[in-house]
């Protein structure tokens, strides 16, 4: 018998019966969440609709994180509606300063391997790190989903990417990602599920593979999956109490394509502006003047990211503008406890609240016309930190680092590479 | 359902960032207003320049990046009447179909079409006419439940009239 992908597992078991790709399926939802960008407006087609009652509202998580504190009256008056909507229908929030929805579903025990998560939020899809199904939907089709609790989906067809060897010191996941994008393009995997494994992928740590399976919809995937094992159940020991063993594709699944990427052959890659997929090699751009730099975000704002960060910049000084926001108070606590943040502020840093800041262009941290930045962040479409003027750099955390220290990008840790 | 309306033409990955900035949407749910900077991010004139039902015919990906729904229902509010494409980026495609945004896959139509062509689409039998260029065109088929949506004007207008989700 043939064999199933990560993705074809996990929703034959939520089926209870075997599924094919392009197969239209209607699934029960496990975990359902909106954030103060996508919440409100899920919440007035909840009543547009007529809908009086949440199917599960312990199934349903709402988060402010986008523009956490607000920064104006008209966002302060779409946070209240979220508020009152979670009071009346008993919803958990996690309001300002508990961080970024993508970092807290994991850490406070929401996600679990074979979870069916959908997420007003395209960046859903990092918890296919913990081999959930996780995918990013609208706001009404969210309202549909608090009502119901199901949602339809396609089955989506596999795509296999191998990620072998060992990465040189100044290659992180983050420049393993671009380095696929770039390969694949921006739509090269689009409506697909793409699988991440290989023996770089096991000795990845899980904030090493939150990193890549966020990214999975900037070449247009439905999600990223990375099978679980031994290193996901630690991690989620003692936050889900949802835990029934770890979830594996066979080994004679059949994927629609593949590909292989040596890790060991990979060099530090920046996605210069205004495509995420325009990817080129840090040596290509040395020298580009930094004047902004980002270090945060749900691709690359967890405690390995800001260790990677202080590293660089201890006992010295800044010479970019530089903002840290650390993806929640978990992190923002560990990274405490470390010193890190001391760090980071004698250094220069402008450390913030935990959430997603500049990332989006929301309220803090936009840069000025004709501004080059670089940010550890997942898009660098123009306006996407809120001025169309500005150029985005995305970088790895490391790359980052040595930006905010030079002021330009430079290419780190040369000597140190090998 | 046909749409009538003049092209206007824009390339590959259009982004939502593109199609209605960040910074705006946590503002407000006014889509009148939000309107106003409908494709702010590839031509800052475009809401003023459109008239109801223009048709926007573009490359492959739209709509890529965030999940807002607040760019489709900007484009709506804006008086797009469709949005024709080579490939749409999947959470778009989803969302222009639940806020009653017509989306039709059909990169032969963007192949001929010049911007101010003057287009016609027929919803239900997935055919695009450039009537300046004389060419009638079939497009890619969307799922009947999915065109019964659109047909009905959105999810919400569907849900109010059947009780009941199309999946359910």
């Amino acid at each position: 018998m043939e064999g199933q992908t990560l993705a074809e597992k996990i929703l034959s078991k939520k089926l209870g019966r075997k599924v094919a790709p392009g197969e239209i399926v209607a699934l029960q939802v496990d975990i359902a969440m909106a954030h103060d960008g996508t919440a409100p407006l899920a919440i007035q087609q909840f009543r547009r609709m007529g809908l009086t009652r949440v199917w599960d509202s312990k199934r349903v998580v709402l988060v402010i994180d986008h523009v956490a504190p607000s920064s104006n009256e008209g966002t302060s008056e779409l946070h209240s509606m979220i508020r009152e909507f979670a009071r009346e229908h008993s919803i958990t929030v996690y309001d300002v300063g508990e961080g970024i929805c993508h970092q807290l579903l994991p850490e406070k025990g929401h996600v679990y391997p074979g979870a069916i998560i959908v997420g007003a939020d395209s960046h859903t899809c990092t918890h296919g790190a913990f081999a959930a199904f996780a995918t990013g939907i609208g706001s009404t089709e969210m309202a549909a989903v608090l009502g119901s609790g199901k949602i339809w989906f396609m089955v989506p067809e596999s795509l296999k990417v191998v990620i072998t060897g060992k990465p040189r010191r100044n290659v992180t996941a983050k420049d393993i990602i671009l380095h696929i994008i770039g390969e694949l393009g921006a739509d090269g995997a689009t409506y697909m599920a793409v699988e991440f494994t290989g023996d770089a992928v096991k000795e990845m740590s899980i904030d090493s593979r939150m990193t890549l399976t966020n990214m999975a919809v900037e070449m247009g995937a439905k999600t990223g999956l990375i099978a679980s094992d031994e290193r996901t159940l630690e991690y989620l020991r003692g936050r889900t109490s949802v835990l029934t063993g770890t979830i594996t594709p066979d080994s004679n699944a059949s994927y629609a394509d593949e590909l292989t990427v040596e890790a060991g052959r990979l060099e530090p890659v920046v996605a210069c502006p205004h495509n995420v997929d325009n990817v080129k090699g840090v040596s290509e751009v040395e020298g580009t003047p930094v004047d902004q730099v980002f270090i945060g975000s749900c691709t690359n704002g967890r405690l390995e990211d800001l260790r990677v960060v202080a590293r660089v910049l201890k006992n010295r000084r800044v010479k970019a503008r530089t903002i840290v926001m650390p993806a929640s108070r978990e992190v923002y606590l560990k990274a405490l406890q470390e010193g890190i943040i001391e760090t980071l502020v004698k250094a220069g840093c402008a450390v913030g609240v935990p959430g997603c800041g500049p990332c989006v262009g929301g309220h803090h941290g936009i840069p000025g016309p004709n501004e080059n930045v670089v940010a550890t962040i997942n898009r660098n479409f123009k306006g996407r930190m809120g001025n169309s003027k500005a150029n985005i750099y995305l970088a790895s955390p490391l790359v980052a680092a040595y930006a905010a220290l030079y002021g330009k990008i430079v290419y780190p840790e040369r000597g140190v590479d090998a | 359902m046909i749409i009538k309306g003049r092209a206007w033409k824009f390339g590959n990955n259009i982004s939502t960032d593109h199609i209605i900035p960040g910074k705006y949407k946590f503002k407000t749910l006014d889509f009148n207003e939000l309107a106003r900077h409908a494709m702010e991010g590839v031509d800052p004139e475009f809401s003023r320049k459109i008239r109801p039902g223009d048709v926007i015919v573009a490359g492959r990906n739209f709509g890529c990046g965030s999940s807002r729904e607040h760019a489709p229902q900007v484009l709506k509010h804006a008086g797009v009447g469709a949005v024709i494409a080579k490939s749409f980026a999947r959470i778009f495609y989803r969302n222009a179909i639940n806020v009653g945004l017509p989306a039709v896959i059909c990169p032969q139509a963007y192949e001929v079409t010049s911007t101010g062509d003057v287009l016609e689409v027929d919803l239900a039998r997935g055919v695009v006419r450039n009537l300046t260029k004389q060419v009638e065109i079939q497009s890619k088929p969307m799922p009947d439940f999915l065109l019964k949506i659109l047909l009905e004007g959105g999810l919400v207008e569907y849900y109010q009239k059947h009780k009941r989700f199309p999946w359910e």
